[in-house]
């Protein structure tokens, strides 16, 4: 009983700051239907700030709960620069593209990424271990837990919960819910699409730092993190259905379970049996699992 | 109508660009062979994308073409460069047989996630069996042909080089006759729309499953290639930066020309290795940078930049209209 809750804990940890990825990839391919390859590389250069603002607060001699949140707080600004930048200066002069070329497109924004982190932070690994005790040891049903690991369940279920107040009871939220649905019906009723792009791809980067700015205090950042986080947030959206907030959430729960479970029961399948889940959901629903149906067009 | 080529000329080429091998120096001679195997999977990308499918997980057949290869030589003492070939197109086209019909069926993004997942699975279980020598893999001898073996490296270099150029060559003739068939004229159509192609009798699940059937059995032998080239297998084969890569060359090269293909895989390996020598850590921003640019200003791959002059407004039109069609 116990063995299985641990499962249960540790797959919930995996999928709070998994979901918080997934979220960002599956907003911006509800929005605007790209595929965001570079969505990993802005995971990464969350944690990399993160990791950058923490030892220079620590530098200071201030105490650690300053560090979370300058961290937090730093990545939030840069990210959301970062994706206005990118949306406005690049991604734009893509669109009405294929589909495939919009994923290359951001396949090249991946490798330019990967050098510019290389460039900036070296390849040695970069600790920013210091908030990680912040929220002290927890004991439960007589195991140990890091509290930083479960204060993350919280804080992405209060993410998630307003991004879906955000979109369904706010008048923006409804209007990008109008874009994700019918673009060109938004356009002949007055919105502005360029400005919703601009926002949902900015908002997407910031999703993504954010998760790789609270877990930075977990892991050690180091190159290949982007790539690793990318193929885990494909395998989530595309199990609960690309552009569903629900979907990201379920995904997310069944990728860290299957994680969690691997890693206790069978350390050899981890990455095997994440992939097995999504070629299987892609076989018998291959819209996900929360993907509404749309008609094909002739 | 275009006038073409007659096979016999392109023949011709094949064999000119093989002894050119002769003339060149070593370190163009071990990049050439990794251009030619390299177009060789890219060339199956360009067929399968001519269905308007884009595979993001070649790696898959690369990887069990390498495997199947590496597998053999070591447990039978197997070391004949040709037969290496053949043995891993065939690993790739069993493969592709059996996946091919099952993803038949999705397209567009699908399609690309799927092969997508397939491929990390194997990934996935590659790095985990320690029997295949898990992460790091395992080496193999030194490839021989017809019984002879090349102790001098420079002669084994050529050798190599010889057998890719002849191999990726007689692909790319064989690609160019299917591409002007009547077969490649229904892969276009069910790329454009494909209910209205299964609407003219055309199973478009069957067009899809045999392009797939041909992209894997290219990928296995390129995944022969790579393997005799390093002598040396891992996991790498089958992650998906690596099957982005072969989709790189695919998009740089369009799919107007077959030899597009090559050019694309040449520059390539040519912008990789000048920028491994003048800027070593920035290699994957320049190629970034690089790809964006060949999308944003050759939009139809580096094909157009002599198609579209040979063959005056006519095709063009053609081929816009073709674009248009794929992008509705």
């Amino acid at each position: 009983m116990n063995f299985f809750l641990t499962i249960v804990l540790d797959g919930l940890i995996q999928a709070s700051w998994l979901f918080i990825v997934a979220l960002g990839l599956t907003l911006v391919f509800g929005v605007l239907k790209i595929l965001n390859i570079a969505h990993g590389s802005f995971y990464a250069l969350g944690a990399y700030i993160a990791a950058t603002a923490v030892t220079m607060v620590a530098a200071r001699g201030l105490p650690p709960a300053i560090g979370f949140v300058a961290m937090l707080l730093s990545v939030a600004l840069i990210a959301s620069a970062v994706g206005l930048l990118l949306e406005r200066g690049l991604l734009k002069m893509f669109y009405g593209r294929d589909e495939v070329v919009l994923l290359l497109v951001t396949y090249a924004v991946f490798l330019i990424l990967e050098d510019v982190t290389k460039l900036i932070w070296g390849v040695n690994p970069i600790y920013a271990t210091q908030p990680y005790e912040l929220f002290g040891n927890l004991e439960f049903a007589g195991l140990y837990y890091v509290g930083y690991d479960l204060v993350l369940i919280p804080i992405s279920a209060v993410i998630g919960f307003a991004i879906w107040f955000g979109l369904n009871r706010t008048v923006i939220g409804k209007i990008v819910l109008a874009v994700i649905h019918n673009e060109e019906m938004s356009v002949s009723m007055g919105v502005r699409v360029n400005r919703v792009y601009a926002i949902a791809f900015a908002f997407g980067v910031l999703l993504a730092a954010l998760a790789g700015a609270l877990t930075a205090p977990k892991i050690s950042m180091q190159p290949g993190l982007s790539s690793d986080v990318i193929i885990l947030s494909f395998a989530i959206v595309v199990i609960g259905g690309l552009g569903s907030i629900e979907g990201a959430a379920v995904g997310a729960i069944l990728v860290g379970l299957a994680r969690a479970a691997s890693v206790h029961l069978m350390p050899q399948a981890e990455l095997f049996v994440i992939y097995l889940i999504m070629a299987a959901v892609l076989m018998f629903r291959p819209e996900g699992l929360f993907k509404r149906e749309t008609a094909r067009r002739i | 109508m275009k006038k073409d080529l007659h096979p016999l000329v392109m023949i011709a080429l094949v064999a000119a660009a093989t002894l050119f091998g002769r003339a060149l120096p070593t370190w163009t001679l071990s990049l050439a062979t990794v251009a030619a195997s390299n177009a060789l999977i890219a060339l199956g990308i360009v067929v399968l994308a001519r269905t308007g499918n884009v595979s993001f997980g070649q790696g898959l057949f690369f990887a069990a073409g390498g495997y199947g290869v590496a597998l053999i030589a070591n447990a039978w003492g197997l070391t004949d460069a040709v037969t290496q070939v053949v043995i891993g197109a065939a690993c790739g086209g069993l493969l592709g047989l059996v996946i091919g019909p099952l993803i038949a069926r999705y397209s567009g993004i699908f399609f690309g996630m799927l092969t997508l997942a397939l491929s990390m699975v194997f990934y996935g279980a590659l790095v985990k069996s320690t029997m295949l020598g898990g992460s790091d893999g395992f080496n193999v001898g030194r490839p021989t042909l017809f019984g002879m073996s090349f102790t001098d490296p420079r002669e084994a270099d050529f050798m190599l080089y010889a057998v890719s150029v002849i191999v990726t060559g007689f692909a790319g003739i064989g690609a160019t006759i299917l591409f002007r068939s009547e077969f490649g004229l229904a892969s276009l159509a069910v790329r454009e729309n494909n209910l209205r192609a299964e609407y003219l009798g055309i199973s478009a699940n069957r067009v899809i499953s045999i392009n797939f059937l041909i992209a894997a059995i290219f990928a296995g032998a390129s995944g022969a290639f790579a393997l005799m080239a390093q002598r040396h297998i891992d996991p790498q084969f089958a992650y998906w930066t690596t099957s982005g890569e072969f989709v790189f060359i695919a998009v740089l090269a369009g799919n107007q020309s077959v030899a597009a293909v090559f050019v694309a895989s040449m520059a390539l390996e040519l912008v990789r290795s000048f920028s491994n020598l003048y800027l070593p850590n920035t290699w994957q921003l320049v190629l970034g940078v690089f790809l964006l640019g060949v999308i944003l200003f050759l939009p139809r791959g580096i094909g157009s930049l002599w198609i579209s002059k040979r063959h005056g407004r006519s095709t063009s039109k053609a081929a816009l209209a073709i674009e248009e069609g794929a992008a509705q």
